[in-house]
C-alpha cells in the first residue's frame, strides 16, 4: 500500500511526458490517455480513502532514518491528504471530460492536455509531499503550467491577466522560497515533522520572534496563492480570462491544493500555534468572505462574478479553521474545535463541487453565444435546459439552501462560530450568505429567465462530454449533503479533521517515536 | 551580518522594480533580481567559515565541510527561475503584438 503513493504523481507526470512525444505522432492519443489516467487517479484515491487507516508514508530513495533525522524526502499519505486529493481527482476527472468538446475551438489542442496533467502532477505532489522544499518545487510546476493555461486563449485579455497572475505569483513562490531558507538555516532540516520538532524544542532567546516572523511570511506567501483578502487583486482576472474548464480547475481546486491546503498543514502541523496568529488568519477569511461578496455585486460578467464569490467562499473555509485554532490556542472544549474545522473542510470540498460546475455552466453559455455578459443573455432555460438546471442547483448550493450541500457546511461553521462564542463572526457568515443568494438570483434572472434574444432563436444544448460532467456534478452536489450522516462522514470528513485535532500525531507518524 | 544585510537589500530592490516600473521588461527584470538574491542568500545559508567542497576523499574524512543542501536546493530552483522567466517573457513578447507597447499604463482592460 506504501510503494502505491508516488503513483499519484508518477502517473500524471508520466502522461504528461508520453503525451508531448507521442501527441504529435498518433491523432487523438491526448484526448484518450487524459481522461483515463484521471479516471484511474480517482480510483486510487477511493482505494485509499476506504482500505487504509491512519497516516502511511513512503521514503523516496528508501533511506532509513539516521539517529531519528529523517534523511529522504518524505511522502505523507493522511485524513487530510486524502480529501484533498479526492478533490483534485474527481472535479480534474470531471474537467477534463467537460474539456473533450469544449477544446476543440482552441488550434493548439493536443498541449491543451499537456499542461493540464503537469498541473495535475503538482497539484498531487503538494497535497502528498511531506517537505516543504518539495512543496515549493511541486507548487512552481503546478503554478507555471497554470500561467500558461490562463493565457491558452493567446487573446489579448488572457495574456493581460496571465501576466498580471505570473507577476503576482512569482513574487508569492519568492518569498515562499525565502521563508524556506529562512527555517532551514534554524532548523538545519526540511521535513515537516522533524521542523516541527525542532521548533519545539528550542528554547534559544528569539524563538518566538522568529516563528511569528516566519508565520507572517508563509501567510503572505500562500495567501497571496490563495487568494485571501489583501492578495486577491490577481484572482478575478485570471479565473475569469481562462478557457471555463481551467477556470474551474483554478477556483475549484487549484487555490485550495496551493493555498489553504498548505496553510492548514503547516500551520496545524509544523508551527506551534499561537493566539495571534490564529486571530490574524480568522480575521483575514471574515474580511476576505466579506469584501469578495461586495466586490462580486456590481458584476455583469459572468465567470468574473463566479471569481469573486471564489473569495468569498474560500473566506468560510478559513473562518471555520480559523476558529478552530482559536479554540485549541485557548484551551477550548475539543468537539467545537473539531466541529468548526469539519465545516471548514466540508465547505472546502463542497466548494470545489458547485464552484467547479458553475464555472462549467459559464463555459457551456459562452460556449453556445460567445458571450459572458448578463445583460447580452436571457431566456436560455427553454433552449439550454441541462445547462440551466445544473446552474439552478449550484446557484441554490453556493447559496446555502436546503437541501443542497452549502446549506449543511455553511450551518455547520455558523453552528460552531456561536458555540465557540463568535457571534459576530456567525451574523457576517449569515449576512454574505443572503447577498450571495441575491447575487445568485440575479444571474438566474438575466441568463435563464427573461425574454429570449432573438439572436439566439437557434442554439441547442451543449454536446455529450460537457452535459455529462455537468449531470454528474449537480448530482454530487446534492449527493454531499449526506456527508453530513455521521457513518458516513467517519469515512470521508473525520480522518482529517483528527489529523489537525491531534496535530502531535503527525510528527510521531512520520519520525516514529 | 553585512553580507545578509546586503542580500536583503538586493532583495527590496528587485521588489521595488516590480512595483514601481511601468515597462513589461524591466518588471520582468525586477522579478529575476530577487530571485537572485534569494539564491545568493540560500548560498550564505551553506557556507562555512574555511569549509571545503563536500567530497570524502582519502585524508580530507575529517575536514570541513560546506552544506551541500542549500547548494542543491539553489540548483532546482535556478531551473524553476528559467521556466518562469521564459514564460513570462513569452507572455510579454504576445502582449507587445497585441497592444504594441510594453506601457502598463497602455494594457488595462481588464478593471473591476
Amino acid at each position: 500500500m506504501n510503494s502505491l503513493i508516488p503513483l499519484f504523481v508518477i502517473i500524471p507526470l508520466g502522461c504528461a511526458f508520453m503525451m508531448s512525444i507521442l501527441g504529435r505522432v498518433i491523432k487523438n492519443f491526448n484526448k484518450i490517455i487524459t481522461p483515463i489516467f484521471m479516471l484511474s487517479l480517482v480510483w486510487l484515491t477511493f482505494h485509499f480513502i476506504i482500505n487504509s487507516e491512519g497516516s502511511l508514508n513512503y521514503r523516496v530513495g528508501g533511506f532509513e532514518a539516521v539517529n531519528g533525522v529523517p534523511i529522504a524526502i518524505y511522502m505523507v499519505m493522511d485524513g487530510l491528504t486524502k480529501l484533498v486529493l479526492l478533490i483534485i481527482s474527481l472535479v480534474g476527472f470531471l474537467a477534463i471530460f467537460y474539456s473533450l468538446s469544449y477544446t476543440t475551438q482552441y488550434t493548439a489542442e493536443s498541449k491543451f492536455y499537456v499542461l493540464f496533467s503537469l498541473m495535475i502532477a503538482g497539484m498531487n505532489g503538494i497535497v502528498i509531499s511531506g517537505d516543504i522544499f518539495n512543496i515549493f518545487v511541486f507548487l512552481e510546476i503546478a503554478a507555471i503550467s497554470s500561467y500558461a493555461l490562463v493565457a491558452f486563449g493567446v487573446e489579448k485579455h488572457q495574456l493581460e491577466a496571465s501576466f498580471k497572475y505570473q507577476v503576482l505569483g512569482g513574487i508569492a513562490s519568492l518569498v515562499i522560497l525565502l521563508t524556506i531558507g529562512l527555517i532551514y538555516w534554524n532548523t538545519g532540516t526540511l521535513n515537516i515533522a522533524d521542523i516541527s520538532r525542532q521548533l519545539l524544542n528550542n528554547s534559544s532567546v528569539g524563538i518566538d520572534v522568529f516563528i511569528k516572523f516566519i508565520s507572517v511570511l508563509l501567510i503572505a506567501g500562500f495567501g497571496l496563492k490563495a487568494a485571501i483578502f489583501p492578495f486577491h487583486s490577481w484572482l478575478p482576472d485570471a479565473h475569469s480570462s481562462a478557457p471555463s474548464p481551467i477556470s474551474a480547475m483554478l477556483s475549484g481546486v487549484l487555490i485550495k491544493a496551493v493555498g489553504i491546503y498548505i496553510i492548514i498543514r503547516l500551520f496545524f502541523n509544523m508551527i506551534p500555534l499561537s493566539y495571534e496568529l490564529s486571530m490574524t488568519i480568522t480575521v483575514l477569511g471574515t474580511v476576505s468572505m466579506i469584501v469578495g461578496v461586495l466586490l462580486a455585486i456590481g458584476q455583469w460578467d459572468f465567470k468574473r462574478l463566479l471569481a469573486y464569490h471564489s473569495i468569498s467562499q474560500m473566506g468560510y473555509v478559513i473562518i471555520g479553521v480559523g476558529i478552530g485554532m482559536l479554540i485549541i490556542t485557548k484551551g477550548g472544549d475539543i468537539k467545537i474545535a473539531a466541529l468548526s474545522i469539519g465545516g471548514g473542510l466540508f465547505h472546502m470540498l463542497n466548494h470545489s463541487i458547485f464552484k467547479g460546475l458553475l464555472f462549467l455552466n459559464a463555459g457551456a453559455i459562452e460556449y453556445r453565444t460567445n458571450t459572458r455578459n448578463l445583460k447580452k443573455l436571457g431566456g436560455l432555460s427553454s433552449k439550454m435546459p441541462i445547462t440551466s438546471g445544473s446552474s439552478f442547483v449550484a446557484s441554490m448550493a453556493i447559496s446555502g439552501i436546503p437541501p443542497f450541500n452549502g446549506f449543511f457546511s455553511k450551518v455547520i461553521i455558523i453552528i460552531a462560530a456561536v458555540q465557540a462564542g463568535y457571534i459576530w463572526i456567525a451574523f457576517f457568515a449569515v449576512l454574505v450568505s443572503v447577498i450571495t443568494l441575491a447575487s445568485f438570483t440575479k444571474i438566474l434572472k438575466y441568463v435563464f429567465f427573461g425574454e429570449l434574444h432573438t439572436k439566439y432563436e437557434k442554439i441547442k444544448e451543449v454536446p455529450f462530454s460537457m452535459s455529462f460532467s455537468m449531470i454528474l456534478l449537480s448530482i454530487l452536489c446534492l449527493a454531499l449533503s449526506l456527508l453530513v450522516i455521521p457513518e458516513v462522514r467517519t469515512i470521508f470528513l473525520k480522518p482529517a479533521v483528527d489529523v489537525l485535532i491531534n496535530s502531535a500525531q503527525y510528527s510521531i507518524n512520520i519520525l516514529g517515536i | 551580518m553585512i553580507l545578509y544585510i546586503l542580500c536583503f537589500i538586493l532583495f527590496l530592490i528587485g521588489l521595488y522594480g516590480v512595483v514601481s516600473k511601468r515597462n513589461l521588461i524591466k518588471i520582468i527584470i525586477g522579478i529575476a533580481i530577487m530571485e537572485y538574491s534569494i539564491n545568493l542568500f540560500f548560498i550564505m545559508i551553506g557556507y562555512v567559515e574555511g569549509g571545503t567542497a563536500p567530497i570524502i576523499t582519502k585524508g580530507f574524512e575529517q575536514a570541513k565541510f560546506v552544506d551541500p543542501l542549500p547548494q542543491a536546493m539553489i540548483l532546482t530552483s535556478i531551473v524553476i527561475g528559467l521556466a518562469t522567466t521564459a514564460l513570462l517573457l513569452a507572455v510579454a513578447i504576445r502582449l507587445y503584438k497585441k497592444y504594441g507597447t510594453f506601457d502598463i499604463n497602455d494594457i488595462k482592460d481588464l478593471k473591476g
